[in-house]
């Protein structure tokens, strides 16, 4: 047991001054999203069930390929720091720092597995 | 940090049912939260029986007559008996609120007394609120001003003054804070709902003078943003004030710092 006052246990380490970034990063993300959600499934959903080769030829053409990578993308980095969010509020200590490093390793390898399956129909 | 089930010491076990009293018409049940951490046992449950024709209609006046007349022993803090001091703020009937403004009336079938949620227990009904008034105490509830005082008083318009409604109301109850899952996760940094309220406070008083530095001491990953607009906190204030709004006004104080 640590003989700390009330008001020292209370103010911790003092602020981080970081915090607004991440919030306003994914208010940002939360309103891209809320457009290429929509716009993704209405361009890619008709390709569902179609044959090989017209899914790579619509794939090859610049709007689905763009709006495609663009969801994957914003998808992981809002994935990334809205997970990181629920970690930090249920798990602590080491546990906290090494699952913030997993869904981070995770979402970046998502996004870039995607990307480079989208280069490989597209291209 | 979450915690899904109760530590082997606050499980609860089955309490003492005291007789109902003779002769009455109107009986309300009572089922109290008891805790007593000089014998060592676990918290148990105690049912008492109050006659509603010889009591007065709050929630407060049922557990002063169980007091007086039935079980000297049931602990709890009150006061003002109005809403005022804050004081008797416990969980009645599955939400926390002022016993001395919980009408009996309001609730339906037996009346379930707990205190305030998540907070360690001295006794009853008596949650240990020194982290919270600390916290309290860490976001400067008083003016600060650079400025030399003028010769009368620090002037304030109309229009500024109006914007501390809504806000100089709380009585530091603890209700909202105590309602709010992540002050139950992270209460150890995370300020909540109840000291943010009064940071916003401060932080739009035309008067302060140190609008930058409190914004600066809560941007905090944890101090700050654990709050995601649950809103337990406006549902369950006793007194109807909005903290979630508060807190979200100080978030959008901090996106126009740095946007």
């Amino acid at each position: 047991m640590a003989f700390l006052t009330d008001r020292k246990r209370a103010q911790g380490l003092g602020s981080a001054k970081e915090g607004t970034h991440h919030f306003w990063s994914m208010t940002v993300s939360s309103i891209a999203l809320a457009i290429l959600i929509p716009v993704f499934v209405f361009t890619i959903g008709p390709m569902i069930g179609q044959p090989h080769a017209d899914v790579v030829a619509y794939l090859s053409r610049p709007f689905p390929a763009i709006v495609a990578g663009l969801t994957i993308v914003v998808g992981m980095l809002h994935f990334k720091n809205g997970a990181t969010v629920m970690i930090e509020d249920y798990s602590r200590d080491l546990t906290r720092k090494v699952l913030i490093v997993g869904v981070t390793l995770l979402s970046y390898a998502v996004a870039a597995t995607g990307l480079f399956a989208l280069a490989r129909l597209a291209l | 940090m979450v915690q899904l089930t109760l530590p082997k010491n606050s499980r609860m076990t089955a309490g003492k049912s005291w007789p109902r009293p003779q002769g009455a018409n109107r009986l309300k049940k009572f089922q109290i939260y008891r805790y007593d951490p000089d014998t060592g046992d676990n918290p148990r449950v105690d049912t008492y029986w109050v006659d509603l024709d010889t009591c007065g209609p709050m929630v407060l006046d049922a557990l002063i007559k169980i007091k007086n007349e039935i079980d000297p022993t049931l602990t709890f803090r009150r006061s003002c008996r109005e809403g005022i001091c804050g004081s008797c703020a416990m969980n009645i009937d599955g939400a926390n609120t002022l016993a001395c403004i919980k009408g009996m009336d309001e609730i339906k079938g037996d009346v379930k007394i707990y205190p305030l949620p998540h907070m360690p227990v001295i006794k009853d009904l008596i949650p240990d609120l020194t982290h919270f008034y600390a916290q309290h105490a860490s976001i400067m509830p008083w003016l600060e001003t650079k400025t030399n005082r003028p010769q009368k008083e620090w002037r304030q318009s109309i229009e500024d003054r109006k914007k501390l409604d809504g806000l100089y109301e709380c009585v530091m109850c603890a209700s909202c804070s105590t309602s709010c899952p992540s002050y139950w996760w992270n209460g150890d940094r995370y300020l909540g709902p109840a000291a943010l309220l009064h940071a916003y406070r401060w932080i739009i008083d035309s008067r302060d003078e140190a609008t930058g530095e409190r914004l600066d001491a809560l941007e905090d990953p944890f101090k700050l943003y654990r709050c995601h607009t649950i809103m337990n906190c406006a549902k369950t204030c006793p007194k109807g004030l909005n903290p979630a709004k508060a807190i979200a006004e100080i978030k959008k104080m901090m996106v126009e710092r740095v946007v």
